[in-house]
């Protein structure tokens, strides 16, 4: 398992990176790594240019201004979980980075390879969604910020252009009577979800002013079921009303066969975890 | 100074049998310091890959080299059309069989070996297997064994055509390998006809691999002016290894030097010669230079070395009581395109008849075929004696349908059958005689210790709450140690094994064995040994293997055989020292050998206080001050032909909690008893059974090796095949009884490999009974949430 | 393609080595450096065999680029022990009996020299946590978990 030859680039900033990504077809931006080598090991992938944008200063770092809480895009997954800010204002990244991969891995990756790299099996898209991230993303024209909603365009693809990339991250802090979970269902440590889901509530006394709700690897992208927060929104939670949500849930799913099983179980995972994360949300959105 | 608190701080000292001395081969892995085979670098070493193919079942049209051999850095490559002059585009395999080296004509499986790249480099090597250009024709598949002998089916092996006669049988049909019975069959039909109630299952022992965490590998290297060639390779037999090698290349056997270093885990895998191997010597004969070729994680997966895929239905008739009268067992064994199972020549279903487990069964017949298909060869017994777990794994479950069947306990209904203490050595209906057991105080122990009872109690009102729990119960008995060579070879040699003792003039000891660890502490535990026999500490007892130009002939290390059998190989040479030893002591202290006693360390005149030598004295005697007549040095040779083999025996439980809504399994509490004779080093015995318990799990829970329709072997990186972590591994409970093996010369049984056979079964023990009262009585493994959730889904238990 | 002179620190000493920009760190290490120590088990980020530690964090040197590791400081087990001895947590190794064939041990101990500085005071469920980058195919983890808590205690005390 080993790559096939490439030239390698470290950039030292952003307009440098861009540069090389124009001047070399099919290059590639390398983050952590730890999507995109192994896949060229395996040799799925294949770029004949690599640019590092490791050494960038300036894409990495958590802050909060006001009620937006910025993230560099080469914030490693053990950067979020050690977080204060994140943990104080957006435990949700800080709870679905921890169910990503394992320790090493979370060392080196970062959430803006794993939003950028179109896996739908990575746990970070379905985060975003449910988080309503706006993502700041540069380009040979500049700066621009997008939503996330409508940024997974399928199984590796984005709405990327040629060129670009994604900076920073930009979520809202969480404020009192909004609540968040994120349940992933997985086959042992380390493995991507058989399924997973992303909960963002806004309560108002017992009734759910606002729900979205993000699904992990149960179609060719990371998803929003919007038929059941439709289901949810300006109601009270009770069994009846989960169950709908449940059948909602199954029937936006489209996931790909593999070892982690059937359609059909992927699907009915999805709606359990969705299940446990709305509880979960609702649940800390009382505190 | 002549107490008993002197004598015991003596014993004490020698860090003998029962202690649970440190390891001796720390010391160097936990510096990094290890040397496996992959560490190894040679003066001008090449590296090989192996280019393979994509298809399943293919004619291959033409194979081109050019633009591969034009890559700078790149050597040779090497097809079967240029082993074809040499005679080694094919090799023997140890049951019997013929393998392709490399492909001649047509890949039988998914990823078979095609041509063998030789570079500079591991990453010249890799890129020029993609400039390999193979042109195949497709041909039909066959997946299913159980089609494998169809009218429809097609041939695979075009170079058996015709040979119906096959190394162990007649064949029914072109893809059939061989037919194996044990027993009487008219008989037990005869009882199963006349029985007042009977049983039937059937159950799949699915294809899984033992992936330890070093892959296959080796360095070979042909020194033409000496005329000697070194394989250094990751083995577990490497004095079969020779044999094999020395017959395939013409080599004496004295001019093949093999060579097993550091094994990073073996389980099985490393028992087998791969194509990789011999590829890799023809390709050091040819360029003479070392050539070192190691495969990868997916090549170890998908080509060396699979186990089980045993198709079996197991059957009981029994009384109303639940009284066995008759075991009957049908067995479809998948062997991939070419029969490379490693099991004694005259057992080409191993010891598959050792399924009549723990119980005293009147009669029984065993019918095992074996067939081909288009699958990788393998067959290996995983952590395993050949081909125990399976039989361990047919008897416990069918035990567990006929309990069900008659509403009696599991508990209760292996009470009934076990073999009594008082019935040892007892001899099967299938053949076996075991040597020693107490079932009875096992099982009892660990039902007391996990509160049985209550635990029985808790599982009912968690019924009644519509929850899932499950209670599984096993009691197993193992066969290991082979084997007497009357019934025991491989490719002809008997299966027995050697120890070879020096004892210095200083009084150290210097043993090689013909057996090879691959983490079982060999160089602790057979010091441990000769240190009891000698009286020497065995901080000076150095042990040595693996190396076939000084270590004695042995059959190597897997089925639990090193300690019954190099075991005890190393307790009869350290007798043979000992016997000459008291002949110098008598000598030397002027007195009959009749008058001596042993005492630790030392022979006494008996009577006499103070009239002694210890072994140190006789050492330096040995070799200056013999009786005359005497041949002066202190050492001795034993070669071990076990009168029997061993059977470690166990009682194991397991409680899970299955999540309804997911299907996935807690194993909330797992303890289990073994009894492995006497024990040598507890520390070291309770490390293997964590181990073997963990790999067990591994199996029931989560590996698999599936196939889709095409032969494409899906799942092969770690990504897919279930290695547990930290997190999802149980915590382990152990216990133990002691009840030695009459036979052997210190009463040790073996036991790293109980814990994987005993284990298994308990597992899918415990989650048929989380189903058991909605009438299921079998479920097939492995039991991952996605097959679970299917089967809670199949009875109508999901909320909505 | 044409190779990259790197220099980086390995346990305190500069190494310069002239590698192709594809070169994995792992065979750096193996091959070009000869410190065999780190294994390689999977070669698909799974089983941590590989594990060092790159400017203190533990990481996966199957998944890197010997180009990346340019002025880091790289530690592996060839590095623990030190001219008074060994590393306590490679003497509790060695005490608890974590480890078997020891193919996995140079991963498992760069892993638990991280790990407990980042958790000094872990408890058994944590330490599961913690390790979970590095399989173990002979131990069943257990007596690893024994010994990442030993280790723990007497780093403490010391
Ligand atoms: C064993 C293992 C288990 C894993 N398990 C999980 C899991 O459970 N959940 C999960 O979410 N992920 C998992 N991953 C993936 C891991 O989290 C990756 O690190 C992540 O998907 C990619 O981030 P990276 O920084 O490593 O990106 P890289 O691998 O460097 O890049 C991935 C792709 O994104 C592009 N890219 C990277 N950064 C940017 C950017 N800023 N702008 C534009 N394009 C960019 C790259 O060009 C490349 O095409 C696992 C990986 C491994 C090896
Ligand atoms: S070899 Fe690096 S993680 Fe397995
Ligand atoms: S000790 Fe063998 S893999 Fe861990």
């Amino acid at each position: 398992m080993i790559p096939s030859c490439f030239e390698y680039h470290k950039a030292t900033s952003i307009a440098d990176a861009i540069a090389k990504l124009q001047d070399n077809e099919d290059a590639k931006l390398l983050a952590g790594g730890h999507s995109l080598l192994p896949m060229m090991k395996l040799r799925f992938s294949e770029a004949p240019y690599l640019v590092d944008i490791n050494g960038i200063e300036g894409l990495k770092g958590i802050s909060i201004d006001g009620d937006t809480i910025t993230i560099g895009a080469m914030t490693t997954e053990s950067e979020l979980i050690r977080s204060d800010i994140l943990q104080q204002y957006c435990p949700l990244l800080v709870e679905a980075a921890k169910l990503v991969a394992d320790p090493q891995v979370r060392n080196k990756g970062t959430i803006g390879g794993d939003v950028a790299h179109g896996d739908p099996g990575n746990d970070h898209p379905a985060v975003m969604l449910a988080l309503d991230a706006q993502l700041v993303i540069h380009g040979p024209d500049g700066e621009r910020m997008i939503p996330a909603n409508g940024f997974f365009l399928g199984t590796y693809w984005t709405a990327l252009e040629e060129y670009e990339i994604l900076v920073a991250i930009k979520v809202p802090a969480l404020t009192s009577g909004t609540g968040h979970g994120y349940h992933k269902l997985k086959r042992k440590t380390g493995d991507y979800a058989v399924a997973g889901s992303a909960v963002v509530v806004e309560m108002n006394g017992d009734v759910v002013r606002d729900i979205r709700i993000g699904l992990t690897n149960v179609a060719p992208m990371a998803i929003r079921a919007e038929a059941a927060e439709d289901l949810i929104r300006g109601k009270r939670v009770d069994d009846v009303l989960l169950k709908a949500v449940e059948k909602a849930i199954v029937a936006a799913c489209d996931p790909a066969v593999d070892l982690r099983g059937d359609e059909e179980y992927k699907s009915h995972m999805a709606a359990i975890m969705a299940r446990r994360s709305i509880i979960q949300a609702i649940e800390n959105a009382k505190e | 100074m002549d107490t008993v608190a002197d004598k015991q701080k003596r014993e004490d000292s020698l860090n003998g049998v029962g202690c649970s001395r440190k390891r001796k081969e720390d010391a160097r892995f936990i510096q990094g310091k290890g040397n496996y085979t992959d560490d190894i670098k040679m003066p001008g070493m090449l590296f090989a890959d192996m280019v393979r193919s994509p298809y399943a079942h293919a004619r291959i049209i033409s194979i081109n080299t050019e633009k591969a051999l034009a890559l700078p850095g790149v050597h040779a490559v090497l097809t079967a059309a240029d082993l074809k002059p040499l005679n080694l585009h094919w090799m023997p395999t140890l049951a019997g069989d013929v393998q392709a080296v490399l492909a001649d004509e047509k890949v039988h499986f998914q990823y078979q070996e095609v041509a063998l790249v030789v570079a500079d480099d591991r990453y010249i090597a890799a890129d020029a297997i993609d400039l390999v250009e193979v042109e195949y024709e497709e041909l039909p598949v066959l997946v299913d064994p159980h089609k494998a002998m169809t009218a429809e089916a097609p041939i695979l092996r075009e170079d058996l055509v015709g040979k119906m006669e096959g190394a162990h049988s007649t064949r029914k049909h072109d893809n059939h390998i061989f037919n194996w019975q044990a027993g009487e069959k008219d008989a037990t039909d005869r009882v199963f006809d006349a029985a007042e109630v009977t049983v039937s299952q059937d159950m799949v022992y699915h294809r899984v691999h033992p992936c330890p965490l070093e892959t296959c590998g080796c360095v070979a290297s042909m020194d033409k002016i000496n005329g000697k060639l070194t394989v250094y390779l990751t083995s577990q037999a490497p004095h079969v290894v020779r044999t094999v090698v020395s017959m395939l290349s013409g080599l004496p056997e004295s001019s093949v030097r093999i060579v097993s270093p550091d094994i990073g885990g073996g389980f099985g895998n490393k028992v087998g010669i791969y194509p990789g191997y011999v590829a890799s010597i023809v390709a050091s004969i040819v360029l003479g230079v070392p050539v070192k070729w190691v495969e990868d994680r997916m090549e170890n997966i998908s080509t060396t070395a699979f186990a089980r895929d045993y198709h079996m239905r197991g059957e009981l008739a029994a009384d109303s009581n639940g009284i066995i009268k008759a075991l009957r067992v049908n067995v479809l064994a998948d062997h991939g395109a070419f029969d490379s199972c490693a099991d004694p020549s005259k057992f080409p279903a191993g010891f598959m008849h050792i399924c009549t487990g723990s119980y005293d069964i009147p009669v029984a017949h065993l019918n095992v075929d074996g067939v081909y298909t288009n699958k990788a060869p393998g067959g290996v017994s995983y952590r395993c004696s050949f081909r125990v777990t399976e039989a361990v794994y047919v008897i416990e479950r069918t035990m567990d349908v006929l309990a069900q069947k008659l509403g009696i306990d599991k508990a209760e209904i292996r009470r009934r059958n076990f073999v009594k203490k008082e019935q040892f050595p007892y001899t099967t209906c299938l053949g076996f005689e075991l040597d020693s057991g107490d079932y009875h105080t096992a099982l009892e122990k660990v039902l007391d210790a996990v509160d049985y009872k209550g635990l029985r109690r808790e599982q009912e009102e968690k019924r009644a709450n519509g929850e899932l729990m499950g209670i599984g119960l096993v009691t197993f008995t193992e066969v290991v140690g082979a084997g007497p060579s009357k019934s025991c070879d491989i490719l002809g040699v008997g299966m027995f094994d050697s120890a070879e003792i020096r004892v210095h003039p200083t009084g150290s000891v210097m043993a090689r064995m013909g057996t090879i660890t691959q983490g079982q502490g060999h160089q602790t535990t057979y010091a441990q040994i000769i240190a009891s026999e000698l009286g020497i500490t065995s901080d000076e007892i150095a042990i040595e293997e693996g190396d076939t130009d000084t270590s004695p002939y042995g059959l190597g290390t897997y089925g639990s055989r090193s300690t019954p059998v190099g075991g005890a190989a190393t307790a009869v040479a350290a007798r043979k020292i000992k016997a000459k030893a008291k002949k110098i002591a008598a000598h030397l202290l002027e007195v009959s050998e009749d008058d001596l006693e042993w005492e630790v360390d030392r022979f006494k005149v008996k009577g006499v206080p103070g009239q002694e030598k210890t072994m140190k004295d006789i050492a330096w005697a040995a070799y200056n001050n013999v009786p005359e007549g005497m041949e002066p040095g202190l050492e001795a040779v034993d070669y071990y032909d076990p009168p029997n083999f061993t059977f470690p025996f166990g009682a194991y439980l397991c409680v899970v909690d299955i999540d309804k809504d997911t299907g996935v399994t807690d194993i909330r509490r797992f303890y289990a008893l073994d009894d492995c004779g006497t024990r040598i080093n507890p520390m070291i015995i309770d490390g293997q059974i964590h181990g073997g318990l963990t790999e067990g799990y591994a199996v029931a829970m989560g590996q698999e090796m599936p196939y889709d329709e095409e032969g494409n072997l899906l799942g092969n990186t770690l990504m897919d095949y279930f290695l547990p972590t930290f997190v999802e591994t149980p915590k382990w409970e152990t216990d133990y009884t002691v009840t030695p093996s009459p036979h052997h010369p210190i009463g040790a049984k073996g036991v790293a490999e109980s814990p994987h056979v005993g284990s298994i079964p308990t597992f899918t023990s415990a989650m048929v009974d989380a189903f058991a009262h909605l009438d299921v009585t079998h479920m097939d493994m492995p039991h991952n949430a996605y097959r679970v959730w299917k089967q809670i889904k199949a009875l109508g238990l999901l909320d909505n | 393609m044409a190779k990259q002179a790197v220099s980086f620190t390995l346990n305190g000493k500069t190494v310069d080595v002239l590698v192709e920009p594809r070169e994995l760190l792992i065979h750096t290490l193996r091959e070009n450096l000869n410190q065999t120590g780190a294994h390689i088990g999977c070669e698909t980020s799974h089983c941590g065999v590989c594990t060092v530690d790159i400017d203190g964090e533990s990481v996966k040197s199957c998944t890197l680029l010997t180009v990346q590791t340019a002025g880091s400081d790289v530690k592996s087990v060839e590095g623990m022990a030190t001219a008074d001895g060994l590393h306590v947590i490679q003497q509790a190794f060695v005490d608890e009996h974590g480890l078997q064939c020891g193919f996995c041990t140079p991963g498992m101990l760069m892993r638990a020299y991280r790990f407990l500085q980042e958790n000094p005071d872990p408890n058994d469920e944590e330490i599961r946590w913690g390790m979970s980058g590095n399989l173990c195919r002979c131990t069943g983890y257990q007596n690893i978990i024994n010994a990442v808590r030993t280790a723990a205690k007497n780093l403490q005390q010391a």
